[in-house]
């Protein structure tokens, strides 16, 4: 058995009953073309894919390519998220829609926004249509601020997953608060995820070395220079940060240096 | 003796033919065989239900597919 075998049959990620290999999850949207969205989402390893529900442009799409002919459900878990959605109701009905497009496919990502500027989540909207969405039989998986108590309220409620935001979407600005993520992390059941506000490498791999169970990202991947080399780092990233949780840091010694040489033997004192 | 109906199409107003059904609705749009998933006022029709669901004067019909998104 190899090394990459050995960690996925040890350490899946778990979602809503199903099992995955990769504990990255990578959005669709701000890639060139279908092209690059393909390559790059084929680089990244990722498993869950994350779609937006818009409306059909009338008239003017005949011959024009789906996503999903390019992201085929039979290879890739499709969640549909809410992005764009204002209110509750805005994302119950969207949800219904994606459940009906995805013939019956339960697993959602559910957004609620508060603002246009800062795409911050409305958390009494979101708390509100997570209820009536688990009611409603879906598998939420709930993008929400990095408030640890309405997390734990998702998952009270009944949500697969907890997806606080490391910072704003979008922004890059990496992780602003590892410690309220660490209290979530610590006090959540369900897998907690990092969704948004990942700007490189780095910054998913300090998300997975807190114990997260995976990173969700799009514009880390899509913005970069490179968005195929960098869907590749990402993936790297994760496994690196999930491996290094798993096997435990060692203690920090801020005031006593310990050489890694042998102290004995050194020519100088022979 | 048809009388055409108006309706509300992803928000724009729209006067079809009728009688229509969800199919023919789609295949005046050149939408048929497509991915995608209708709503009328508010509530999913299902694609089992296309070809016998009637469109009628004054629905709201929202039609949507799957585009690049992610946050």
């Amino acid at each position: 058995m190899n090394a990459p075998e050995r960690i996925e049959a040890a350490d899946a990620l778990v979602v809503g009953g199903r099992t995955y290999g990769s504990r990255l999850l990578v959005g669709t949207g701000k890639y060139r073309d279908f092209a690059q969205t393909r390559e790059a989402i084929d680089a990244s390893g990722a498993e869950i894919v994350t779609v937006a529900i818009r409306r059909t442009n009338i008239g003017q799409n005949a011959g024009e390519p789906n996503l999903l002919d390019v992201l085929p459900p039979s290879r890739y878990t499709i969640l549909p998220n809410t992005a764009g959605c204002y209110t509750a109701d805005d994302a119950v009905r969207t949800l219904r829609l994606a459940r009906e497009l995805l013939d019956g496919h339960s697993l959602v990502k559910l957004e609620v926004l508060g603002d246009a500027q800062t795409l911050f989540p409305n958390m009494p909207e979101t708390l509100a249509a997570a209820k009536t969405l688990v009611a409603d039989g879906f598998q939420v998986m709930a993008y929400c601020s990095d408030d640890p108590i309405l997390a734990k309220q998702l998952e009270d409620l009944g949500c697969v997953a907890v997806m606080p935001l490391a910072s704003l979407i979008g922004s890059g600005m990496g992780i602003l608060n590892p410690w309220n993520l660490q209290i979530i992390i610590d006090r959540l059941s369900v897998p907690v995820l990092v969704d948004a506000g990942i700007g490189t490498a780095s910054d998913a791999a300090i998300a997975m070395e807190l114990g997260c169970d995976g990173v969700l990202m799009n514009t880390a991947i899509a913005k970069a220079g490179d968005p195929v080399r960098m869907a590749r780092a990402m993936k790297l990233a994760v496994e690196a940060g999930r491996e290094s949780f798993r096997a435990g840091r060692m203690p920090k010694k801020p005031y006593q240096a310990s050489p890694s040489s042998p102290v004995e033997g050194m020519i100088a004192k022979a | 003796m048809s009388v055409p109906i108006r309706i509300t199409l992803n928000g724009a107003p729209r006067e079809l033919p009728a009688p229509l059904t969800f199919s023919q609705l789609l295949d005046e749009l050149a939408l048929a065989g497509r991915r995608l998933a209708v709503e009328r006022n508010g509530e999913i029709v299902p694609r089992s239900r296309f070809g016998e669901a009637r469109v009628v004067d004054g629905d709201r019909i929202e039609v949507v597919m799957a585009v690049g998104g992610g946050e």
